[in-house]
């Protein structure tokens, strides 16, 4: 019963919103009077001599940044020991909560020909003007993919560490180890492949959405052409109201990317998988990569520094006053873009904390009661949200809306907000579900306890951190949501991010650092709440602690 | 059967009545009292933002009408908001009040019905505007027939640094400055306004006789009265910041590059906004404006009112307000947002003429003398056409 809620509640708008996109798409557009059905749009969109580019564009970003993030991040988790573990809980959630333009911002504002590195380097060699060379916008989308690694690899050591305390992991490891095999080497045959299983829907969620992300890609990718997903946004924003129509048909020709991209995916995969087991059964043991994975290991320790170079120069800039190249420091501190915008900050933070509280509360609660019925959500079913272009399926979505009598509000974008938190808290809790050990519950049940108590004193405090987690995902995901927000709430609901983004375009950096600033802080109290919490509520229970 | 349902849906009537006679003021002014209009404004710079919060406060304590303002990124995501409206047959109620808006956007909306009147003329300040001497009755040559009201006027200038360059006076010495010079100027890339407006203004100065503009593009005339522009931006190019691999995306995105002395040199649509942003610190005290020798190119900005709004009072009482002398002489304060006025200084009591006269326009603002001849818009269709081709000649790589 509550899956079937769930599931309506997460199809139903996509289903309203997509068929309000194809009708567009293929020609049927009566509001200007176009009713010429036919695939011209979609011509219009293969004749865009932008077409190709933006599409390789797209996947490479795509594939490029899932591969590395995944690497990347399996390696820091195989040279983590325990204590190693529970550092990186601690250090994950400010990473995680930075949202996405924020740490876009801060990446321009250190690497950019006339950033802080390059102002370094003009300090030593007498530079007086910044370099003339594209850092930020380079054609193969080399620091959009640096973006969004740096975002991703904190998603997937989260939804990782969330869904490792089920797997034994540490068990496993010593009885490989046990057998002669290195840290690395054990890691890999006993761990990983169970591992990447239990968080396979996120790591295709990072695929689909590298592959779609509007907002870094505006601040990071290229621009002539941009990524598709850019492009289908500008189309969007035409003027004329007939670009509708080709955005309309570009929303689904991204939409049947990415799912040639998930095909290829699926085929790496298998290989990579196929690999680690032929090299498992030849007993092979790695020896080179054991060194390197320690090296790796000690890179947890910069997560703090990198957050602090990316909060500091934020912070530095909302204070700067004039602030000329190659100098190192503002020419003076200023408060004055604080005391301008403190009185819009009020309201706007006030309302996304409103909107994630409540989004992430009911998104948990129902996961629960989904997951407890015994029940799974088909994981395509709750991917149909995350991977649809969020700019098409919403504007779609908002004719809808309308037409059934919703107003624009706050209740109308939470209900928004829950079609796209909702999937990432069932898929953050569904994994840990999954790896949960049945036999705590018939012990419990041999001892004569009820479902409910075993539910409440067994289940739920084994289960706390990954519940905690899909909390705090929830909200992180609600605070950053832009143009669902925009879309939905009519423009009348101005979140800390719609403000942000709308004061983006303005260019000026006091500006947007104040804005990425306080839209981290935002969505990183509850990530740090949730990075501690458990520890806090496991005072009693020692054997969970090295879970 | 799904199909025709939706049908319906998109198929819903489209016709709206106004209830609200634009010529009885008293009557308008009585209705607005309470009300809360959301007007749809362009959010990028926090001096604008500041004003519009002053603008609500204003009309609060005159008329008792509340203003809500909606940041935009885009213009056009209003646009598209009150058409989805449309589309869903959504004729009263509607979610927006006012907007911000010339040019495409208030063309496009004009030709889909979308807006509400006419009411401008019937506003009590109207009195007040310069009809003759400034471009408030047309945009981008469109009639506006009263759909929308001006409240400032905007012309293109450049800003440079002093510490780095001389003005120069045409689009010809441009080019051969960028050549001497190579990397140190850029424009927003189109089909940023700003971008498409730097396009408008070479076009406008690289041919003979612009009168040819004010037509609607036909393609008999397109293809030889835009051969100038071409040739001169295959030369101008090469020459560009980071070789025109990249493009600023918006206008205030050059302020940075010139604060990081990257350019020189860049495009603005405020004679004002150097002088603002030298007081915010997002520019250096060196930067002057110039205008090129046979002027250049001038349009107003105006607001306008959805045919669905519930507020339409209020939203004449606040677009009344922006006409206001007060507000008027504020928006033209460099403090404050720097904007040229509307309004005929002629048409003004001595006591406000005076004001305007007091104002210390600021360091980097061209005196209206110095301003020159004000360049007319060309029709919008050439716009859409010339940034149609620049992304295919130079917005793929």
């Amino acid at each position: 019963m509550m899956r079937a809620v769930v599931i309506v509640a997460l199809i139903g708008p996509v289903i309203a919103g997509l068929i309000g996109v194809a009708l567009p798409a293929i020609g049927y557009f009566p509001a200007i009077g176009r009713v010429d059905w036919g695939l011209e749009a979609f011509r219009d969109v293969i004749a865009w001599q932008g077409f190709g580019p933006a599409a390789r564009l797209s996947v490479f970003t795509g594939l490029a940044a899932t591969a590395l993030s995944i690497i990347v991040s399996f390696f820091l988790l195989a040279a983590l020991t325990g204590n190693g573990q529970k550092r990186l809980r601690l250090y994950l959630g400010p990473m995680l909560a930075l949202p996405h333009a924020a740490v876009g911002f801060a990446i321009v504002f250190l690497i950019d020909p006339t950033g802080i590195v390059s102002r370094l380097i003009a300090q030593l060699v007498g530079w007086s003007r910044p370099p003339d060379v594209a850092i930020i916008g380079d054609p193969w989308g080399l620091s959009l993919i640096l973006g969004l690694v740096v975002k991703e690899i904190p998603f997937l050591l989260f939804m990782a560490l969330a869904a490792l305390p089920p797997l034994a992991a540490f068990q496993r490891i010593k009885a490989c180890k046990a057998l002669g095999y290195g840290q690395m080497a054990a890691w890999i045959y006993a761990v990983a492949i169970p591992l990447y299983r239990a968080i396979r829907m996120p790591v295709f969620l990072v695929l689909a959405y590298s592959m779609t992300v509007v907002d870094m890609a505006i601040i990071l990718g290229p621009t002539t052409p941009p990524t598709l997903s850019v492009q289908i946004v500008k189309w969007m924003a035409s003027p004329d109201l007939n670009v509708r129509m080709v955005a309309a048909a570009g929303a689904i020709v991204q939409l049947l990317l990415v799912l040639a991209v998930f095909a290829i995916w699926l085929l790496i995969e298998t290989v990579a998988k196929q690999l680690i087991l032929r090299s498992a059964k030849m007993g092979y043991r790695i020896p080179r990569l054991g060194a390197a994975s320690l090296r790796v290991g000690r890179f947890v320790r910069y997560f703090p520094v990198l957050f602090v170079c990316f909060l500091g120069i934020l912070l530095l800039w909302s204070f700067a006053g004039f602030w000329s190249f190659p100098n190192l420091m503002p020419d003076g501190l200023t408060t004055r873009v604080w005391d301008q915008e403190a009185g819009g900050l009020t309201s706007a933070l006030s309302n996304a904390a409103v909107i994630g509280i409540c989004v992430a509360g009911v998104s948990t609660l129902c996961a629960i009661a989904v997951l407890e019925s015994g029940k799974r959500v088909a994981p395509y079913l709750l991917f149909v949200p995350l991977i649809v272009p969020q700019v098409a399926f919403l504007l779609g979505l908002q004719v809808f809306m309308i037409h059934i009598g919703v107003r624009s509000g706050m209740a109308a974008v939470m209900f928004v907000h829950f079609v796209f938190v909702m999937p990432y808290v069932l898929l953050t809790l569904q994994g840990a579900y999954d790896g949960y050990d049945r036999r705590y519950d018939r012990v419990a049940a041999a001892l004569g306890r009820s479902y409910w108590v075993i539910l409440w004193r067994v289940r739920l405090p084994i289960l706390i951190a990954p519940i905690i987690s899909a909390f705090a995902v929830g909200f992180a995901v609600s605070v950053a949501q832009y143009l669902p927000t925009l879309l939905i709430g009519g423009g009348r609901v101005a979140t800390i991010t719609t403000d942000a983004v709308a004061l983006a375009s303005g260019g000026d950096r006091r500006v947007i650092a104040s804005y990425a600033l306080l839209q981290a802080i935002a969505a990183v109290g509850p990530l740090l709440i949730a990075a501690v919490l458990p520890y806090a509520l496991w005072r009693n229970r020692k054997g969970l602690r090295h879970a | 059967m799904k199909l025709s349902t939706f049908g319906a849906v998109f198929m819903a009537p489209t016709i709206a009545f106004a209830e609200t006679d634009p010529a009885d003021w008293d009557a308008i002014a009585q209705t607005a009292n309470g009300q809360t209009v959301y007007w749809n404004a362009w959010g990028g710079s926090t001096s604008t933002n500041a004003f519009i919060e002053w603008v609500g406060q204003r009309v609060a304590e005159d008329y008792g009408v509340t203003l809500e303002h909606v940041k935009l990124s885009d213009t056009a995501d209003a646009v598209s908001r009150v058409l989805s409206e449309k589309q869903t047959g959504q004729d009263t109620g509607g979610a927006i009040d006012m907007i911000w808006i010339n040019g495409s956007n208030f063309a496009a909306m004009k030709d889909a019905d979308l807006l509400f009147g006419p009411f401008a003329t019937d506003l009590p300040n109207w009195a007040y505007v310069d009809i003759d001497g400034k471009t408030v009755e047309t945009d981008f040559t469109v009639p506006t027939e009263g759909y929308e009201s001006p409240w400032a006027m905007a012309q293109v200038v450049f800003m440079y640094d002093t510490a780095d360059m001389e003005p120069v006076g045409s689009m010809q010495e441009l080019l051969d400055w960028a050549v001497a010079h190579p990397g140190r100027f850029t424009y927003p890339q189109p089909p940023d306004f700003l971008g498409t407006t730097f396009l408008k203004q070479a076009l406008v100065d690289l041919i003979d006789d612009p009168a040819v503009l004010a037509q609607p593009v036909t393609e008999e005339l397109y293809d030889e009265v835009t051969l100038p522009l071409w040739t001169w931006l295959e030369a101008l190019t090469p020459n560009l910041w980071r070789g025109g691999e990249i493009y600023p995306q918006t206008g205030p995105a050059q302020l940075q590059l010139i604060a990081d002395n990257a350019v020189d040199l860049a495009i603005s649509f405020s004679p004002g906004e150097a002088s603002t942003a030298i007081a915010n610190s997002q520019l250096p005290d060196t930067v002057r404006t110039f205008v090129l020798d046979k002027g250049t190119i001038g349009n107003a900005s105006f607001v306008a009112i959805p045919y669905n709004s519930d507020a339409t009072e209020g939203a004449m009482v606040v677009a009344n307000f922006l006409l206001s002398p007060e507000a008027q002489i504020r928006a033209q304060d460099p403090n404050v947002l720097g904007y040229g006025t509307v309004l005929d200084m002629a048409k003004l009591s001595d006591e406000d003429a005076e004001a305007f006269g007091a104002l210390d326009l600021g360091v980097a603002t061209l005196s209206p003398a110095e301003l020159g001849t004000v360049q007319d818009e060309p029709h919008p269709s050439w716009m859409t056409r010339i940034a149609e081709d620049w992304q295919d000649r130079f917005g793929v790589r």
